[in-house]
């Protein structure tokens, strides 16, 4: 028995929750739990909470298997799991914000996405924010935001640095708080599939898919084979958008422009043929639960090839324009060192996590239909850099142009969507994708009248923010563009 | 690299024409934009972006507006990096509780005249996220006056493109 089935088998298993099982456990599976994830015998997945309980999702990264596990609180506390696992912190502090649950025994309580802004704010929120002190002779502070300098989301910065140097980083998110869970509850899946959509714009699709699956493991329905096959058309359309996109913007924050001009190219090629194929140049609200909102029509197939034609005949010279300019390499080479240590306690997703050793995607490790049937392979390096999660983004685009080939040679005849059958009492589901970023996860509660009754949306982003500050420690105040690029977090997907 | 400033020169560019200023965005404009603000700028604008809570869709549409195909700057119309230097500001996002006040202090250092471009259906009325606590009700209009509306989630960037036109048009 593995250890996640023991924990599980240690609990009460509720009956409707799919596909991975639920349990109700006592305080000490809790800990144990929670003991698991500092030992790094378990990845923490997801940790969400709602009126009176706290829920525990955690990941076996070699075999895959998923468990979550509840913890019944009708006092609004239970154990902290970041005071055994720091990756928890920051959930534990979005918890208490939202769902006014607390975190007993928690190293760091203040407030997170709160800003005592709120009609319900928590009065302690409104009090300044308590950056964590730094001291040392001669050092000074940066604070930056949330108003960037580019066309990028808003958050804050506080440097502390001696010199050029970045001694300390502390991040402050939640600016773009819109509630996004909040407004699913009691919503209509047609409704929450619309928001679940527009949690973060540039993974339209892949939140879109994670939110279908865990709608359709909820009512016990699987989406018809063709429309798997076309979702995983658009989530690879997507990663090639936004992989385009980080690669130019990345070489423009080394100042070196060109290289943005021409994957500004690729990216609006793409986009075109999305949105000849999809008609929206994002692909948004293609994916409904229950399988897709528009068939692909034979002039996107077309567009589609052709794109990828094109994107194979003009990426290759610009690898080598990238291999080949000494004085780019020399501003990614090295910078923004993330250690594969940390990558796997955070258990960080796509190419910041893969940049830094840890060999995980879940369209190979989860194998979720279509990728079961697909050969592609998961590029991965240890040298933690930017340059590494560069290199990561550019073979993932080659992996991408070949899935795409794939799907559009293979893809299967037949309906594109079926109509959900009612829920029969309230039902749970677990649903996953893999967006450009890392995994995004999906958790929801139907009601017996097929409505939300709560709907949990996680970013790959809370485990990659933090590791952003360790990664610039040592780098100068200069290089922070080009670092935070590298890892182009979501601020919206984080803050929901 | 020679290599591509070399075929830089003798390829044909990919830069499209001009759309045509959207008609109702014309309209709205005329309305907004006095007399005195058009001889004060000369025919070229300094932009800057504000994301007031918005899901990162209309910011990568505005960032295509960079890109060869779109190629703003052709217009006279830039992005800055400070509030300070702009004329336009181009909104993004419902406006959540958070940023409202980062907005109102954006708009207060945006010197006089300006001008408040909402982007997007969040923008205008709070789109998909109108009816939630965390935000501010009524869409960035509830925070600073909007001089013109560009809809869509997020508008592509042709109707970015003929609503800044627009503005332009409005003021010459
Ligand atoms: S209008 Fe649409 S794309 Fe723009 S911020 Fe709102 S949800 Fe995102």
């Amino acid at each position: 028995m593995t250890m996640l089935s023991e924990f599980v088998a240690g609990g009460r298993r509720v009956a409707a929750h799919r596909p991975a099982p639920r349990a109700v456990v006592d305080a000490a599976t809790w800990h144990q739990a929670a003991q698991a994830l500092g030992d790094e015998r378990a990845t923490l997945f997801g940790l969400w909470g709602e009126r009176d309980a706290a829920h525990l999702a955690l990941l076996d990264d070699g075999t895959g298997e998923i468990a979550v596990l509840s913890f019944a609180c009708p006092d609004r506390r239970f154990p902290s799991v970041g005071a055994l696992h720091p990756p928890a912190l920051r959930l534990e502090r979005a918890m208490r914000d939202l769902y006014g649950l607390v975190a007993e025994g928690a190293p760091d309580t203040r407030p997170w996405l709160d800003h005592g802004r709120w009609p319900n704010s928590r009065p302690e929120a409104a009090a300044p924010y308590d950056f964590r002190p730094a001291e040392g002779e001669s050092l000074h502070r940066i604070p930056v935001g949330p108003v960037h300098a580019g066309i990028i989301e808003p958050g804050h910065f506080r440097f502390t640095a001696g010199g050029e140097t970045v001694v300390r980083l502390e991040e402050r998110l939640g600016y773009v708080h819109k509630g996004v869970e909040n407004l699913m509850a009691d919503a209509t899946l047609e409704r929450s599939a619309q928001l679940a959509g527009r949690v973060s714009g540039d993974s339209t699709v892949a939140y879109a898919i994670a939110f279908a699956r865990a709608a359709e493991a909820a009512l016990g329905v699987d989406a018809p084979p063709r429309a798997l096959w076309l979702r995983a058309l658009m989530a690879e359309l997507e990663r090639l958008a936004n992989h385009f996109g980080d690669i130019g913007a990345i070489c423009n924050d080394a100042a070196f422009a060109l290289m943005h001009a021409h994957t500004g190219v690729l990216r609006e090629r793409v986009l075109r043929a999305a949105d000849v194929a999809f008609c929206h140049r994002l692909m948004r609200d293609g994916v409904v639960p229950g399988g897709v909102a528009r068939d692909l029509s034979p002039e996107g197939s077309v567009a589609i090839r052709a794109t990828v034609g094109e994107v194979r005949r003009r990426f290759p010279a610009l690898i080598a324009l990238y291999d080949n300019t000494a004085s780019l390499l020399d501003r990614t080479v090295g910078a923004g060192y993330l250690r594969p240590e940390l990558a796997r306690q955070y258990g960080a997703g796509g190419y910041i996590g893969r940049g830094s050793g840890r060999d995980f995607d879940a369209r190979r490790n989860l194998a979720y239909a279509p990728y079961d049937e697909l050969r592609f392979t998961v590029p991965k390096r240890g040298d933690g850099d930017v340059n590494a999660r560069v290199w990561i983004r550019i073979r993932e685009v080659e992996q991408s142009l070949d899935l795409v080939d794939q799907i559009l040679a293979r893809l299967p005849q037949g309906a594109t969507r079926i109509e959900l059958p009612p829920a029969a009492g309230a039902c749970e589901g677990l649903g996953l994708a893999e967006g450009f970023r890392g995994d995004v996860l999906v958790w929801l509660r139907l009601g017996g009248d097929g409505r939300i009754v709560r709907c949990h949306l996680r970013d790959p982003s809370w485990f990659q923010w933090p590791l952003l500050e360790a990664a610039i420690e040592g780098n100068i105040v200069a290089d922070f563009p080009l670092c935070n690029k590298s890892f182009n977090c979501s601020y919206s997907g984080h803050d929901l | 690299m020679r290599k591509y400033i070399f075929e830089g020169m003798i390829r044909r560019p990919l830069t499209e024409g001009a759309p045509k200023p959207g008609d109702a965005a014309t309209a709205e404009l005329a309305r907004a934009v006095e007399g005195a603000a058009r001889r004060r700028l000369g025919r070229s604008l300094s932009i800057r972006a504000v994301d007031a809570g918005s899901c990162n869709g209309c910011e990568l549409e505005i960032h295509a507006l960079n890109n060869a195909f779109y190629d703003l700057e052709r217009f006279g119309l830039r992005f800055v990096a400070s509030p300070r230097h702009a004329d336009v500001l181009l909104v993004t996002g419902p406006l959540t509780r958070n940023m409202r006040e980062a907005l109102e202090r954006t708009y207060r250092a945006t010197p006089d005249p300006k001008w408040v471009v909402a982007v997007g259906d969040c923008a205008v009325d709070g789109g998909a996220f109108a009816d939630s606590p965390a935000c501010v009700p009524g869409g960035i209009g509830a925070a600073v006056p909007v001089d013109l509306h560009i809809r869509g989630c997020p508008p592509r960037p042709t109707d970015l493109l003929k609503g800044l036109l627009a503005l332009l048009d409005a003021q010459a």
